[in-house]
């Protein structure tokens, strides 16, 4: 048995700061499977179990300070535990599987394991009971609301509600960004260097506004769907460029045009970013999901292409016609 | 089977002559779908449930249903185009985060997972 203790050291704040932004996140913050002992546990201690994956690992050792337990840490494959318990790795499983290896029943005296919450979308407490005869009692969905509930010997419906609060939303856009660099990086440098310099900039924009502001405004941005909050977003992100192609040079028609591209093309991507986000928020359905591709992405589709057709039309005419 | 109670917007099912009343679904469920009742489980807000599949895998007496499963977006995209089924993180799309509540985040590992066990 590993001992762990429940302090959060420099090396912990760094793991958890590349978590964040993104780097090596395959499987690069992974703790080993198996048990741990925290503080000076005997027979009779509290068995928590968890995911191998650093930021579930810490936020429970750290939510247990000063206080003596068992944490079972289940390879999950360095997935969080909500995910893993969606595709399963979190599950019944991998518990009997942990339990046998680590010999848990010789070391504790008792016969129940406390896993967190969000862990039962992968867990049936029925089965877990009679693969490894421990019984399953589910802790509150945040670890930070472990103490309050070993106190009260249960969870409040408060702890028992996942959140998606300003915060959960902000620590989450790195990692959107980080995603999203190189191909805008991409077409806005080959933009620029073909002399469209308003494009560039406007195509760095649509990211942003579904990668960064997107996450933040969430609650705040009108409708229910993600794709139409994204189109919404988008097509506010735009008005600078379609107002500023409209008061350049050129004839009219021409002016309108070019303003028109920036107003179909880029919004479709806002909003293709903010369905994306669905994935990385706490309330959307499957179901809901489903819908929103099969109703919106053809739309997407569209707007984008009629975008870019008025786009290479306005390109095309200042050859003709001969203004920049 | 009696008849289901079921919203309009996901697929969740609940049939509450089958409830015992042991409360689990309540412990369960991150967003509060089900009520304490006197004789039975309540379904009180039917339209906030995520399909999580929580509730469906620990009641007792089966008498919650929902289609629970990948709902990436990126992975459904990705099914859709290829015909296939949705899986979590087999190209790393776009998508990440998730889960705040279990202090982690990093939902599409890059990592093909296992099949998920059924019940």
């Amino acid at each position: 048995m590993e001992q762990a203790t429940s302090v959060i050291a420099w090396g912990n704040r760094w793991d958890h700061f590349l978590a964040r932004v993104g780097v090596r996140r395959t499987g690069g913050h992974r703790v080993k499977p198996g048990l741990y002992a925290l503080g000076r546990p005997t027979p009779d201690s509290p068995v928590f179990v968890t995911a191998n994956y650093t930021l579930s690992f810490d936020a429970l050792r750290s939510a247990l300070a000063d206080r003596d337990a068992y944490i079972l840490v289940l390879n999950t494959r360095g997935i969080n535990v909500w995910c893993a318990a969606g595709k399963g790795t979190f599950g019944n499983g991998e518990i009997a599987t942990r339990v046998r290896a680590t010999s848990l029943e010789q070391v504790v005296s008792h016969r129940t394991l406390i896993l967190p919450q969000l862990g039962a979308a992968g867990v049936s407490a029925e089965e877990v009971k009679r693969r490894t005869g421990s019984d399953v009692r589910y802790g509150p969905v945040r670890a930070a609301d472990l103490p309050g509930y070993l106190k009260a010997g249960q969870a409040t419906p408060e702890m028992r509600r996942v959140r998606f609060t300003l915060a959960d939303r902000l620590v989450l856009i790195p990692v959107e960004l980080v995603h999203a660099i190189l191909p805008t990086a991409a077409v806005a440098g080959l933009l620029w260097l073909t002399g469209a310099k308003l494009a560039a900039p406007a195509v760095v924009v649509a990211v942003l506004a579904g990668t960064a502001l997107f996450p933040a405004l969430l609650p705040w941005l009108p409708t229910r769907e993600f794709s139409t909050k994204g189109f919404v977003l988008g097509g506010l992100a735009m008005l600078p460029f379609a107002t500023a192609a409209v008061s350049g040079g050129g004839a009219l028609w021409l002016r309108l045009l070019s303003a028109l591209a920036y107003l179909l093309a880029l919004p479709p991507v806002t909003a293709f970013l903010a369905l994306n986000f669905t994935g990385a928020t706490t309330f959307t359905s499957r179901t809901g999901v489903k819908r929103e591709i099969a109703t919106y992405i053809p739309v997407m589709a569209w707007l984008a292409g009629t975008g870019l057709v008025a786009a290479a039309a306005t390109v095309v005419a200042r050859l003709v016609v001969g203004t920049p | 089977m009696s008849v289901a109670q079921a919203s309009s917007l996901n697929t969740l099912r609940y049939f509450e002559s089958l409830c015992v009343n042991c409360g689990m679904c309540l412990d369960v469920c991150p967003h509060a779908v089900f009520e304490a009742g006197p004789e039975a489980v309540r379904l009180a807000q039917a339209d906030a449930c995520m399909e999580c599949g929580a509730c469906r895998r620990n009641c007792p007496t089966g008498a919650i249903a929902v289609d629970s499963g990948v709902g990436c977006a990126a992975a459904l995209i990705r099914a859709a185009l290829t015909g296939g089924e949705p899986t979590c993180g087999s190209s790393g799309g776009p998508n990440g985060g998730g889960s705040p509540g279990g202090g982690g985040s990093s939902c599409c590992g890059g990592e093909k997972p296992e099949a998920p066990e059924e019940r």
